[in-house]
């Protein structure tokens, strides 16, 4: 068993660096408890009928008047705050996980082919990227998020609500994938192993998808976390500035933005318990994407 | 370099021109404009007359070219919802922005360059994987959150500090600034501590990597070898070879700024274009979010001219040709 | 002057410590060449680092004593040894191109280094610079010294190199490959110099090379590594004219002579593959001879030219077209070697990519047996000289893709081509090619990662052979493999090409190889052929001044010296 590990540069510097270990465990922790969310929860956040008003403002159980039942107390419509908490990191991650597959595919996709084929091809993504890039993520979210608004008409807002903010999450983030995507592929168009199958008469398909890209999947995987824990944040902030997720369905940024009502008086738990679990979430994302990075750039070690 | 220079300069109206377009597409397609502009009991011939008066019914091409050349004059339009010039409303705006933008981004500069710097040259240092350990939970905090915290502490708390609004500005010809009186200053270190951190941990973390980057390199290892002093070597050969890539992305942050700004204005309630732009989405005013759109890329493609003449500054090979 | 004694550095890894210099002793005196040759992973550019106190992170000295005339070396503490780097000893590196701050002028640079040592004012540190660059041959060295180091060329950035290297006058200097990146006037040049230096101002140098010739050339005194440990040292001409060890015998046996071509080179075969049950490859070559190698084709290219797009720097006027190639004809006979060699810039390179479709030439035709031969793009992904024309390339490293297994590599010609439609039998016979290439059939199981740079170029050599081609190119198949390793190689290829009766286009900037290699030989330089013909007329009665030149200024040994 020790001598894999010593063998396997990346498994190895995993068991000498604890605090990596712990944001594994946190973030394994997190994910199965989102996925899980139903079984585990006490109390369905979205169901008026499985709370009730007369549990409100319950402190966390260490506190005075804290009970048992609610571990970390409730909000001030009674429901458990660690019920809210889990389903609302629930949403947070279905969105994040697939703006961040959307991206990647779109990203990885036209990023390939820019470096591929090169040219006015390539000059036409990068340009696309240019304008892109003028205009920063947070913004192009909002922007598309506010279009939405004025296309769709109001009765289908809410049921889209999930998929407007996904989809806009997702536009703003591709453009990291494509530019690396295309660096990357650029260095390996130099290589000569790429030359071999160009010159041995490849399909175009078969040497981007089958020669290229496992090649370049490091640089991709460390995009894809940092990018993941980007989308978390994303979702929270555009939440929390009113244009996400609604009251009804809160995700962790909309349970922030409940919060913030009662940071004056005495409820502290509404809003720095939700406050910390994201820390937590994008924390121990972040540091498993630092870490990645450090796996496939020996360098900055 | 006058060619590099050129090409920067076609590439960035080619950006602004792109996203006047989609400024144009916005305001023509999403939504009526005239329904828009008008109210339920305005006549259909009304609506009709406005629509040929808006020139709605003109050939597109020629449309966008009219909206473009307004835009170039300064003629904005007026929104929908105050029924304002949407000129104004920005121009009233903008100070507050950019004075909480320039004081994050120096923020961001004065700390994040130097700790850069010294966990490049530590990098196993106990104070290096402190400050790295610390940059990553700051880049891992929303920048919402930090405000939050912010607020709390210093003026919920501690009651220090003003926690929403800019206090007492000085109006300078048009411009309202906050930097001219003690109470301005108050107010703006809450937002501009918010909005910098975030781009600080950027800073640090790129100004590191690319540093450790330049110190492999050959010519540090030369110069090592020749016994150059340790402070020259550090900061007139490897800080400065570090520079090229780090003002690069200085550029693009400043973009980043201004964008995150909307979400400090926002928490701090401070009277900048953010705030405008957030509330235009909530009530769909569409002329004042294609104007904020303008100008946020404005100000993108410029700050980017200015850093390719920084380039052109740093670098000699941009600006003395090859082998003679 | 230095005298260093039981010299043994450790690296800490997770596995242990790894010695990378184990028990090394030498001494240098002023005015003393003292040449360190070896193989890749001898250790020797680390005895030098550590001599300078400049071992890369964490390795560190952890035996034995460096003494430069009376100062303990490793006594110093870290400001001390930092005072010492460019006032007794100084570097130079390998590559001109990479050792210049790119921001700083010349000037600057020079300045800066000689203040940091002595106590002088600008002025006259700048005389001094002045008198230095004069005498490594730059002319109108007080204007020449306000450029920045892209204005220079290659050669002449050496020479600002050494410059820097010399300003502050240290008693010794290690040169680690100092030359290598360097063309052969240039590196002659170079040479000429440090010799001088050594006589005149009486500075000893430590050259680190794994070139022979270099060492043969201008080193007194040298002593060989192998493996972190010293094999043999002495005077020059003893050591490597009369070698003891069996390692510096064998090494000398490897070094292919410009003088004459051997038939083969009396080399160990490479026996860490051998296995028991070993295969010989017998299928492979049946296979091999049952294709359609009954028809002789030759390869003729008329008159090509290649131009690439200027780079464009103003804005109005359309830039220059650079040149690659211009009116390249020459026959490749059916069944033999044809050689060409050139130094870099020559456009050797552009020449193998035009044959096989990568580049578009613009002007001229390529004709196979008597099949046109279209240019870039226009060659279809399906015209037949896919398959008949196969390359092997320089990079062991880049040319196999590390994701794949070596069978899934190997089966790629066959299946592509429709050569072999059955699965199994793609698999057997790729793991019996690899028997002729000399590796154990076991290897498809493994990625390209498992195997020493050697044993990957045998790789891709079988890869080009189970494509069945009518013509191999082979673009510096050996310039990133050491000495032993590149004997063993071209004596694989020499096999190979006479049992098949392969036609060969061997594309190299050793002339040495080339003449091993070739029966023709064309000498390219600046995109124009200089010289063609029969490879052992061009060698003995060169016509072009250019190849007198070059044959005259390759660093070669005495011929006495070889087995």
């Amino acid at each position: 068993m020790l001598a894999f590990i010593k063998r396997h540069e990346g498994l190895w510097l995993f068991t000498r660096s604890p605090a990596v270990m712990i944001a594994a465990i946190v973030a394994i922790a997190i994910l199965i408890g989102a996925v899980f969310a139903p079984w585990i929860a006490s109390v369905n956040p979205y169901d008026l009928a499985s709370f009730s008003l007369m549990d409100g403002l319950l402190p966390p159980v260490w506190e005075e008047f804290g009970t048992e039942k609610f571990l970390l107390g409730t909000d001030d419509q009674g429901r458990d705050m660690i019920s809210s908490i889990l389903y609302g990191a629930r949403l947070s991650l279905i969105i994040g996980v697939s703006a961040m597959i959307i991206a990647t595919t779109l990203g990885v996709g036209l990023g390939l082919a820019a470096g591929y084929f090169g040219g006015r091809f390539d000059a036409l993504i990068m340009r696309i990227a240019d304008i892109q890039l003028a205009l920063p993520a947070i913004l192009t979210a909002l922007l598309i998020d506010g279009i939405a608004r004025g296309i769709l008409p109001p009765e289908m807002q809410q049921d889209l609500r999930v998929v407007v903010l996904t989809l806009a999450i997702a536009l703003s983030l591709w453009v990291n994938f494509a530019r690396t995507a295309r660096a990357s592929t650029f260095v390996q168009m130099n290589k000569e192993y790429v030359q071999a199958a160009v010159m041995q008469g490849q399909h175009p398909l078969r040497i981007m998808f089958v020669h290229i890209l496992p090649n370049i999947l490091g640089p991709l995987l460390v995009i894809m976390t940092v990018d993941l824990a980007s989308a978390i944040l994303l979702e929270a902030t555009l939440s929390f500035l009113g244009i996400g997720l609604p009251a009804d369905s809160p995700s962790l940024g909309t349970l922030i933005r409940i919060g913030m009502q009662f940071l004056l008086s005495g409820e502290w738990w509404i809003l720095w318990i939700p406050t910390l679990f994201l820390i937590a979430l994008v924390v121990s994302i972040n540091v498993l994407g630092d870490f990645l990075r450090d796996v496939f750039n020996p360098r900055l070690r | 370099m006058v060619f590099f220079l050129a090409k920067r300069l076609i590439q960035s109206v080619f950006v602004m021109l792109a996203v006047a377009f989609l400024a144009f597409s916005l305001f023509r397609f999403v939504g009526d404009p005239v329904s828009q502009m008008t109210g339920v009991e305005t006549s259909v011939q009304d609506q009709e007359r406005l629509r040929e008066d808006l020139g709605l019914n003109d050939p597109f091409a020629y449309q966008f070219a009219r909206f473009t050349g307004d835009m170039l004059r300064g003629d904005f339009g007026f929104s929908y919802r105050t029924r304002q010039p949407v000129a104004e409303m920005i121009a009233s705006r903008m100070p507050a922005t950019l004075e909480l933008g320039v004081v994050a981004l120096l923020i961001s500069l004065l700390v994040g360059i130097p700790a850069g710097v010294y966990t490049a040259l530590r990098p196993r240092g106990f104070a290096t994987q402190a400050i790295l350990m610390i940059t990553l939970v700051g880049v891992s905090i929303p920048t919402f959150v930090i405000g939050i915290m912010l607020i709390f502490f210093f003026g919920v708390q501690l009651g220090w500090l003003p926690t929403f609004g800019r206090g007492g500005t000085v109006n300078l010809g048009g411009w309202e600034t906050s930097f001219l009186t003690v109470d301005g200053w108050r107010a703006l270190i809450l937002p501009a501590l918010t909005l910098g951190v975030y781009q600080l941990t950027l800073t640090m973390r790129l100004v590191r990597a690319e540093m450790m980057e330049v110190m492999q390199s050959d010519y540090i290892r030369f110069a090592t070898a020749r016994g150059v002093p340790m402070g020259r070597l550090y900061f007139r050969h490897a800080l400065a070879n570090t520079m090229v890539p780090v003002i690069t992305i200085i550029g693009l942050q400043f973009g980043g700024v201004i964008a995150f700004s909307i979400v400090t204005e926002s928490v701090f309630q401070w009277p900048g274009m953010g705030l405008l732009f957030l509330e235009s989405i909530r009530f769909v005013d569409i002329p004042v979010m294609g104007v904020y759109l303008v100008v946020i890329a404005f100000f993108f493609v410029l700050v980017n001219l200015i850093v390719d003449l920084l380039y052109v500054l740093i670098d000699p090979r941009l600006r003395i040709s090859d082998v003679s | 002057m230095l005298r260093v004694e039981n010299l043994t550095v450790k690296f800490p890894s997770r596995f242990g410590d790894v010695t990378a210099v184990e028990d090394v002793s030498m001494s240098i005196d002023a005015g003393e060449i003292h040449g360190l040759v070896g193989e890749s992973g001898a250790g020797k550019s680390t005895v030098g680092a550590a001599i300078i106190g400049l071992l890369q992170s964490p390795g560190y000295v952890s035996d034995g004593t460096i003494m430069l005339g009376e100062t303990d070396l490793r006594s110093l503490d870290r400001f001390e040894a930092h005072a010492l780097r460019g006032k007794r000893i100084s570097m130079i590196f390998q590559d001109p191109q990479t050792s210049l701050n790119p921001l700083m002028r010349i000037e600057d640079q020079l300045v800066e280094t000689i203040l940091a040592h002595e106590d002088m004012s600008t002025a006259a540190a700048k005389t001094r610079a002045v008198d230095l660059l004069e005498e490594m041959g730059i002319e109108d060295a007080a204007a020449r010294m306000q450029s920045y180091p892209h204005q220079f060329s290659g050669g002449m950035r050496q020479r600002v190199v050494i410059a820097l290297a010399l300003c502050t006058n240290p008693e010794l200097i290690i040169a680690d490959e100092p030359t290598t990146a360097l063309d052969v006037a240039v590196q002659s040049q170079v040479l000429g110099l440090i010799r001088r230096l050594a006589d005149v101002r009486k500075v000893g140098f430590m050259l680190i090379t794994h070139d022979i010739g270099v060492i043969a050339q201008i080193a007194d005194t040298v002593t060989v590594m192998r493996h972190g440990k010293r094999i043999e040292s002495g005077p020059t001409a003893q050591v490597l004219g009369h070698p003891e060890a069996p390692y510096t015998k064998q090494l000398m046996a490897a070094v292919p002579p410009l003088d004459h071509k051997i038939d083969r080179f009396k080399v160990p075969e490479d026996d860490s593959m051998a296995a028991p049950g070993k295969s010989k490859g017998d299928r492979a070559e049946a296979w091999l001879l049952g294709g359609e190698r009954q028809v002789p084709i030759g390869l003729t290219l008329d008159n090509i030219d290649v131009t690439f797009p200027g780079v464009r720097t103003t804005i109005w006027r359309k830039p220059e077209p650079f040149t690659a190639l211009s009116g390249i004809s020459f026959d490749v006979r059916s069944g033999s070697v044809m050689g060409i060699v050139g130094e870099s810039g020559s456009g050797k390179s552009t020449l193998a990519k035009t044959l096989t479709g990568l580049i578009k030439p613009a002007g001229g035709t390529m004709t196979l047996g008597g099949l046109v031969l279209p240019g870039g793009k226009a060659r279809s992904r399906h015209h037949p000289s896919r398959q008949l024309i196969q390359m092997v390339f320089q990079d062991p490293f880049s040319s196999l893709n590390s994701r794949h297994k070596i069978g899934a590599i190997l089966s790629e010609p066959l299946w592509l081509y429709g050569l072999v439609k059955d699965k199994g039998e793609r698999r057997e016979l790729c793991a019996d090619m690899l028997g002729l290439v000399g590796m154990a059939p076991e290897a498809i199981n493994k990625y390209p990662h498992q195997f020493s740079g050697g044993q990957r170029q045998r790789i891709a050599v079988a890869r080009a052979l189970l494509a069945r081609p009518k013509i191999l190119i082979c673009d510096e198949p050996t310039s990133a493999l050491d000495v032993s390793i590149q004997a063993q190689l071209l004596n694989l290829l020499k096999d190979l090409q006479s049992a098949f009766g392969l036609t060969v286009i061997f594309i190299s900037h050793n002339l040495s190889v080339v003449r091993q290699m070739s029966d023709d030989v064309v000498v390219l330089r600046n995109g124009r052929i200089q010289e063609q013909g029969p490879s052992e007329r061009v060698y003995q009665e060169p016509e072009a001044d250019y190849t007198k030149r070059l044959l005259e200024l390759t660093p070669t040994m005495p011929s006495t010296w070889i087995q």
